[in-house]
């Protein structure tokens, strides 16, 4: 346990008398991909906005690389070092990829306060923003306004923006959804590399990629992780069975 | 559709050349019109910072246009009555240099938009719009109960103040020094929106989330934003109470707020030249419908809903097209 790069401890969030988030402690080791899944208002964005600063938990605490950051804003943990995507894309639609990717380059390197020079030619910048759209493939499209730009791509943009930060452990909120079965293989594959250089908690709905990526699956039932395990024991899982995968394992 | 860049330079040879006509032909009041667009042009741009650039709506950006107003009316009015501005803690004195009045109204701006800033950015969306304004009809209030500054009736300057190797009395070159600070501050509006800093920005009026997410604070970004926009703004007001000569609460009220953002909305909000073709159209509006109606600004409203119905870019966008992306 002392390892994980991402941690929960007992976190419990209630939106009125709905118990969203009962106790969550889940954590996140180096090298590892482990998926969260759950049916629809399990609480996984609820999980997730705990973890990435966007709400605060009513008790237990978030740990990133050993330090509680419970009451750090989520700016505090992107600096830190915790990089993530979104499900519905976030991104600046009327800039380019390349503005969007220079964004991320901007914030890692902490240095939006300069009024002259132009950022697309901030040599340290750029390179770092081009490097991460390559490696997702976008390459091509960086002059593309986002708002052109496919789902699918916009999905890659959300992950290259998230590179750009050089995270130590990544938050990926369905990165799958809305895409044809050709990216979301191509995805897959490059998450089964990216988890040596980030570990990556996922959420997805994907269940072919879950099983095929996955080191350790949580299950999230009603607001409680129900069971954690590796495939193969989550496969085997009655509670699980029962609950949520019923004739889909 | 032209090219934006064509448009702008065209907009700046008119700039030149009505000016230069008008001096050939005789006509002052011309020339004295133009130079009231282009400070309005001026304090339009530093609010198209905060709106175009930032998404911040603020409907009380007549304070800062009335605080460069006042610091001019204040330095020049105890210059002129040979009295000191206050003697307690240490002597400030008036004085009738440009340059020196530009820096007050600058930093008074400057600070007047940093604290309304920081109580204002708490609020978003409509609360914004409406908490500046309340600051906007506070300083008019305020000026018009300012009994020692001409309360209501404002304060008269006699003699334009000066600026080192210029006769600021002559019309063309009073405008002159006007049309080089315009260009002044479009350069670095133009500078702004290409930097990291510009760049930030506008994400954080796209998806402050995302701005969140790489470690960036949207709140501060815009906060800064809305400093340079007040001061710019600020500068503006000082250069209006040079052009008439004259302050009055009227630079505080919420009106002048309105007209800066018409400017904006009838030029196209976030276009660079936007504020600088909707000064010259709104200018021209008021000459030539003002001299016909008093109720001219029935036509400038159904210009506006015109603009706003169906050119979302304003003139610029209507004769441009969208906006090109930076490279």
């Amino acid at each position: 346990m002392t390892d994980a790069v991402l941690q929960t401890k007992g976190i419990t969030k209630s939106f009125g008398a709905l118990r969203a988030s009962r106790d969550i402690s889940i954590d996140l080791k180096p090298g590892e991909i482990h998926a969260i899944i759950g049916p629809n208002g399990a609480g996984k964005s609820t999980l997730i906005g705990q973890i990435c600063g966007t709400l605060k938990p009513d008790a237990g605490s978030v740990h990133l690389l050993g330090q509680d950051v419970t009451q750090e804003p989520t700016r505090s943990r992107a600096r830190a070092g915790l990089g993530r995507t979104f499900q519905i894309s976030a991104l600046a639609m009327e800039d380019t990829v390349l503005q969007n990717a220079v964004l991320g380059a901007l914030g890692a390197a902490g240095k939006p306060w300069r009024f002259f020079g132009n950022a697309l030619k901030d040599k340290a910048l750029r390179e770092t923003a081009e490097e991460a759209l390559e490696r997702v493939g976008l390459q091509d499209q960086a002059r593309m306004r986002t708002a052109e730009l496919s789902h699918g791509q916009r999905r890659q943009l959300e992950v290259a923006v998230a590179l750009t930060l050089k995270p130590k452990a990544l938050v990926m909120d369905e990165p799958m959804a809305g895409m044809g079965s050709e990216g979301s293989k191509i995805l897959t594959g490059f998450l089964d590399k990216l988890r040596q250089e980030a570990p990556i908690l996922l959420v997805e709905h994907d269940m072919d990629a879950v099983f095929s990526l996955a080191d350790r699956i949580s299950v999230l039932v009603y607001g409680e992780v129900i069971a954690t395990g590796t495939v193969d024991e989550i496969r085997a899982n009655t509670a699980v069975k029962e609950a949520y995968l019923g004739d889909e394992a | 559709m032209i090219r934006e860049s064509y448009l702008n330079a065209a907009t700046l040879a008119l700039l030149v050349a009505i000016p230069v006509w008008a001096m050939s032909a005789d006509e002052p009041f011309t020339i004295t019109l133009m130079t009231r667009a282009v400070v309005f042009a001026i304090a339009a741009v530093g609010l198209n910072i905060a709106l175009g650039l930032g998404g911040l709506v603020s409907l009380g950006h007549a304070v800062f246009f009335g605080l460069g107003g006042y610091a001019m009316g204040i330095l020049a009015h105890h210059a002129q009555t040979y009295t000191a501005v206050t003697e307690w803690p240490f002597l400030i004195e008036g004085t009738k240099s440009m340059p020196v009045i530009w820096l007050v109204a600058v930093v008074l701006s400057s600070l007047a938009a940093l604290v309304i800033g920081i109580l204002s950015l708490r609020t978003a969306g409509v609360y914004f719009i409406m908490i500046t304004l309340a600051f906007g009809q506070m300083f008019f209030f305020f000026a018009i109960s300012w009994a020692e500054y001409g309360g209501e009736d404002g304060l008269s300057i006699y003699v334009r103040n000066g600026f080192p190797g210029l006769n600021t009395l002559d019309p063309i070159q009073f405008y002159g020094l006007c049309l080089a600070l315009l260009c002044l501050v479009l350069a670095f509006a133009w500078r702004l929106g290409g930097s990291p800093f510009g760049l930030a920005l506008n994400a954080a009026r796209q998806v402050p989330v995302r701005v969140e997410t790489v470690g960036l604070d949207p709140v501060r970004l815009k906060l800064v934003a809305f400093v340079v926009s007040g001061a710019i703004t600020g500068l503006a007001g000082a250069l209006f109470a040079d052009l008439n000569r004259f302050v009055s609460p009227t630079m505080f009220s919420w009106q002048t707020s309105g007209e800066i953002m018409i400017f904006i909305i009838i030029g196209g909000v976030g276009r660079l030249f936007g504020p600088v073709v909707g000064a010259l159209v709104f200018v021209a509006l008021e000459h030539w419908l003002g001299g016909l109606s008093d109720f001219w600004h029935i036509y400038l409203g159904l210009l506006l809903l015109v603009i706003v119905l169906f050119g979302r870019g304003g003139l610029i966008g209507m004769i441009c097209g969208r906006e090109k992306v930076h490279d």
